[in-house]
């Protein structure tokens, strides 16, 4: 690919690039988000249409206009986000769009005896007759890859492949990929996990903020170094704090139910704590064991069917949202998407969200145009939220990061005592992170409660002043970050240890 | 690159327009109603192929001749496209448009024919309650959706009957309305008309100026009003609109009352009027048919992107090429004709944003054409940096 540019209104999201990609190479793509990588893909497979540029093939111009060109040039991906039929089998959703059949007559037995064969060849243990729905995600991703290998393609794009996966399974990939690359095949592959790119790539191409910043032997270089090139300036992995000087009680949850959405227990059992002015608690566990329910009904999202809730001296127990916001409770909600934005609205519309009720920005019912603006500005130059158009940008526009950054500047700015931030780092790379680390202990510092609700380990173990873990919807162990190990850690989130003693007679 | 930057500048101001929201709304509608009159002729050059231009033209300026008339039968449509569009804004297809438009007929009737009211104020009072019907009809699938989250399109569905026959019934049994003889009620009495605009030869009336100042009062609503914010944002994202303290259940009822008001005015509106010609309006024939100008509001509201602006322009427009479509029955034509070419108008808006976006790139391809040709002058200059480029790989 040479010289490829691609513009959005108001956005020049690939700034002249050049990436040359060997035969038997994995080729690690690396930025912040919103450097441009995914468009610089979807432009190599035919998604977008770069406004200049070529894209050349063993030295040939060719033309990608959609990914059925792709797909005939050899070059297949697999996307963030799978493009799978949910009710197929998984053969039926390999051969989708390639079907062998005589007549209009679908010919299985000669499609399912290649897959069985690509799958042995390559280890990809799958089950063809296998329903898309029924089956892990880590399942679903090999069925993408083999979808890429059942159509012989040469040239593998994979978009943030890991960010779905257990460690475990992300071993696995890596393998995979480090095996097709030494079979010949060449690879793409996008991420920002500074660690999966030293194990397993070759080169690496940087890009930030739309531009091409250089690419780089990977035996060559550090991870330092790498993050240098990526966000421009030096990152600190872990997180610089003071001790925690924890003042009075904020947030006080006693004997907390919540049911469960999709069975018939509970999904959050008798659950009680205190947080702390000055101290960041962590509700730390593995997917699934609670935290989202616990946090819908903290935040008044979800009803709950036993316990009470005091923040900051006041029973919220059955307070309205609107009224736990004003009680004090600022809250980054998990998914984004969602609950935090309304992603058709600009940015300044959004920045007012959670405050448009307030007289600063409202008169007998009329919004008040100049100060959202006025409002938006200040936020904009103060969190360093990026977008296209400034306060006039759709939010749906923006990159992830900043619209993180957006909620994070809406939520901190707005009056509060306690702090719900819940997985506030996901998706997101170093520079944004760290970012939104510092925010958090600031925060913290500043007097207020601070909840973090967690699932990446070192997130929990770096950011938080007391760790609770939260297994099947109890919390079953107190832990301090100071004095605990990540193996420790496992062990309670795991649910092969408990330790509640601690957590009565805190409550008590 | 001096050359490259400003070309740049000087296509800016043509870019921020033709980049603005309203702006590929507007040229979306123009291009439904293109290909809709396009496809239109078509049918007529099908149905009829030698008077086919003779009976398109008058499709398409007939109702130039007759403006006033435009104007007296977009008033009805206006107001219910409002009501669909409004509680579109918010996330709600308010299909009743018609029962509550029935229901505002009837209540409009009912202070027409039962209360005894001096000249000036009768007619207003009989608008009034035609919107307070409305608003009982709109109300009642609000109240659904809201509390017992019944989807607002069954009901509203189901209103536009039981609100159909519960008026004819009503009617039939009123001795003081109905004269059976006629099969339908009475002429309202003089004093509770709406007071015409004195356009000669014509209906229309105060009605359309009260409909296009409700449009504007709307347009007001969503875009200044922190009821409009918060209606737009359930609208775009209900989870959002929660998770941000809303009140839902409340902006639901509140939506749907506002919708039934607007559709029920359109009935009073629609009742009230004066016409010359008999049997139109002043009087209501229970023959047990929905209202049309229920679902002519559906239309409209599609056509007009549910922006209450748009919907004033689009209600005069179909309002428009309806008149033209009377006039083609001169030339033998069905006015059912009529009826396809503005079905086909429909069926080309829901179209309208992928249009939209074709159009955008059509501009932006011959904008960058010309754009080529003063880069060219520049080109040695780019050979340059390329090559630098081509030095680093």
């Amino acid at each position: 690919m040479r010289n490829i540019t691609k513009e959005f209104p108001g956005i020049i999201a690939n700034d002249n690039i050049t990436l040359t990609l060997k035969r038997g190479e994995v080729h690690a793509l690396l930025g912040e988000n919103g450097a441009g990588k995914s468009t610089l893909m979807s432009v190599l497979f035919g998604l977008y249409q770069a406004e200049k540029g070529e894209i050349r093939k063993n030295g040939e111009v060719v033309k990608i206009n959609n990914p059925n060109d792709a797909n005939a040039l050899g070059i297949g991906m697999v996307h963030q986000h799978f493009k799978l039929v949910e009710i197929f089998t998984v053969l039926e959703n390999i051969i989708l769009g390639v079907e062998p059949n005589k007549m209009g007559f679908l010919e299985k037995s000669e499609a399912r005896k290649k897959v069985v064969e690509l799958s042995e060849k390559y280890g990809l243990k799958v089950n063809p007759d296998a329903v898309i729905e029924k089956i892990s995600v880590g399942m679903q991703q090999r069925v993408e890859i083999l979808k890429m290998l059942y159509r012989d393609n040469e040239i593998l794009i994979f978009d943030e492949p890991t960010a779905v996966l257990t460690p475990q399974e992300i071993e696995e990939l890596l393998q995979i990929m480090r095996g097709f690359a030494d079979e010949g095949k060449s690879i793409l592959f996008i991420t920002h996990k500074l660690n999966e790119i030293m194990q397993v790539a070759d080169r690496c191409t940087v890009l930030r903020k739309g531009k091409y910043i250089g690419t780089v032997d990977v035996k060559d270089t550090t991870k330092e170094e790498l993050s240098k090139m990526m966000v421009g300036r030096d990152i600190s992995f872990s997180v610089e704090k003071e001790p925690a000087e924890p003042k009075d009680v904020v947030l006080s949850v006693r004997g907390v139910t919540v049911p469960s959405q999709t069975h018939k227990n509970n999904a959050v059992k008798n659950v009680s704590f205190d947080v702390r002015a000055g101290e960041i608690v962590c509700l730390a566990g593995i997917d699934g064991n609670g935290q989202t329910e616990f946090v819908s009904a903290l935040t008044g999202l979800e009803k709950m069917t036993a316990g009470t809730i005091t923040l900051a001296g006041k029973d919220i127990t059955k307070a309205s949202i609107r009224e736990r916001s004003k009680a004090g409770m600022s809250h980054i909600p998990e998914d984004r998407h969602k609950h935090g934005l309304v992603l058709d609205y600009s940015l300044e519309e959004n920045m007012i969200l959670q405050r448009y009720w307030e007289p600063a920005f409202q008169k007998h019912g009329f919004l008040k145009f100049d100060a959202m603006r006025k409002y938006t500005e200040e936020l904009v130059k103060k969190f360093d939220v990026r977008s296209g158009q400034g306060p006039v940008t759709i939010a749906r526009s923006m990159s992830g990061g900043n619209q993180q950054k957006a909620i994070l500047a809406r939520e901190i700015d707005k009056k509060h005592e306690l702090l719900v931030a819940v997985q506030p780092t996901r998706g997101l790379d170093v520079g944004a992170i760290e970012y939104i680390h510092k925010q958090l202990v600031e925060r913290r510092d500043a007097g207020k409660a601070v909840l973090l609700v967690s699932l990446e380990l070192d997130e929990v173990m770096d950011v938080s002043d007391r760790i609770l873990v939260m297994y099947e919807g109890e919390i079953v162990g107190e832990l301090d970050p100071k004095t605990t190990t990540v193996e420790e850690l496992g062990l309670y989130m795991s649910g092969a240890k408990r330790n509640t003693v601690k957590e009565i007679n805190h409550a008590g | 690159m001096q050359d490259n930057n400003n070309s740049k500048k000087s296509g800016f101001t043509l870019k921020s327009i033709t980049q603005s929201k309203g702006f590929s709304a507007f040229t979306a509608a123009l291009l439904a109603i293109a290909l809709g009159l396009i496809v239109g002729f078509l049918v007529m050059l099908v149905a009829d192929p030698s008077n086919a231009v003779k009976g398109f033209n008058s499709v398409l300026s007939g109702g130039l001749r007759r403006i006033g008339d435009v104007f007296y039968f977009a008033t009805p449509i206006l107001m219910t496209g409002l009501a669909v569009g409004f509680a579109f804004k918010m996330g709600l297809f308010n299909i009743g448009a018609s029962g509550q438009y029935t229901m505002g007929m009837y209540f409009a009737l009912y202070v027409g024919f039962m209360w005894d009211m001096p000249k000036g104020i009768h007619w207003v009072v009989a608008v009034f309650a035609g919107m307070i019907g409305g608003m009982l009809w709109g109300f009642i699938p609000g109240i659904f959706k809201a509390l017992l989250n019944v989807n607002e399109v069954i009901t509203s569905i189901m209103f536009n009957y039981i609100g159909m026959y519960l008026v004819d019934m009503l009617i039939q049994g009123n001795s003081n309305m109905y004269v059976s003889s006629m099969t339908r009620t009475a002429y309202l009495p003089s004093s509770v008309q709406i007071p015409s605009l004195g356009i000669a030869g014509s209906n229309v009336n105060f009605g359309i100026v009260l409909a296009v100042i409700i449009g504007i009062i709307l347009y007001i609503v969503l875009q200044k009003t922190t009821f409009g914010y918060e209606l737009k944002a359930t609208g775009f994202n209900k989870s959002a609109a929660d998770y941000a303290g809303m009140k839902g259940k409340r902006n639901i009822i509140l939506t749907m009352v506002i919708a039934g008001g607007l559709a029920g005015l359109g009935g009073a509106f629609a009742i009230l009027a004066p016409s010359a010609i008999a049997g139109s309006s002043m009087t209501y024939e229970p023959i047990n048919i929905i209202a049309a100008n229920g679902f002519n509001g559906i239309a409209v509201a599609l056509l007009g992107n549910a922006h209450p602006i748009g919907v004033i322009f689009s209600s005069v427009f179909i309002s428009h090429i309806q008149r033209g479509g009377t006039l083609a029955s001169l030339y033998g034509y069905k006015p059912e004709i009529i009826d396809i070419v503005i079905a086909v108008i429909i069926y080309f808006s829901a179209f309208a944003m992928i249009m939209n976006s074709a159009a955008a790139r059509f501009i932006k391809t011959r904008r960058e054409k010309r754009h080529a040709v003063s880069e060219a002058k520049s080109i040695g200059d780019k050979d340059a940096s390329s090559e630098t480029k081509e030095a680093k790989k």
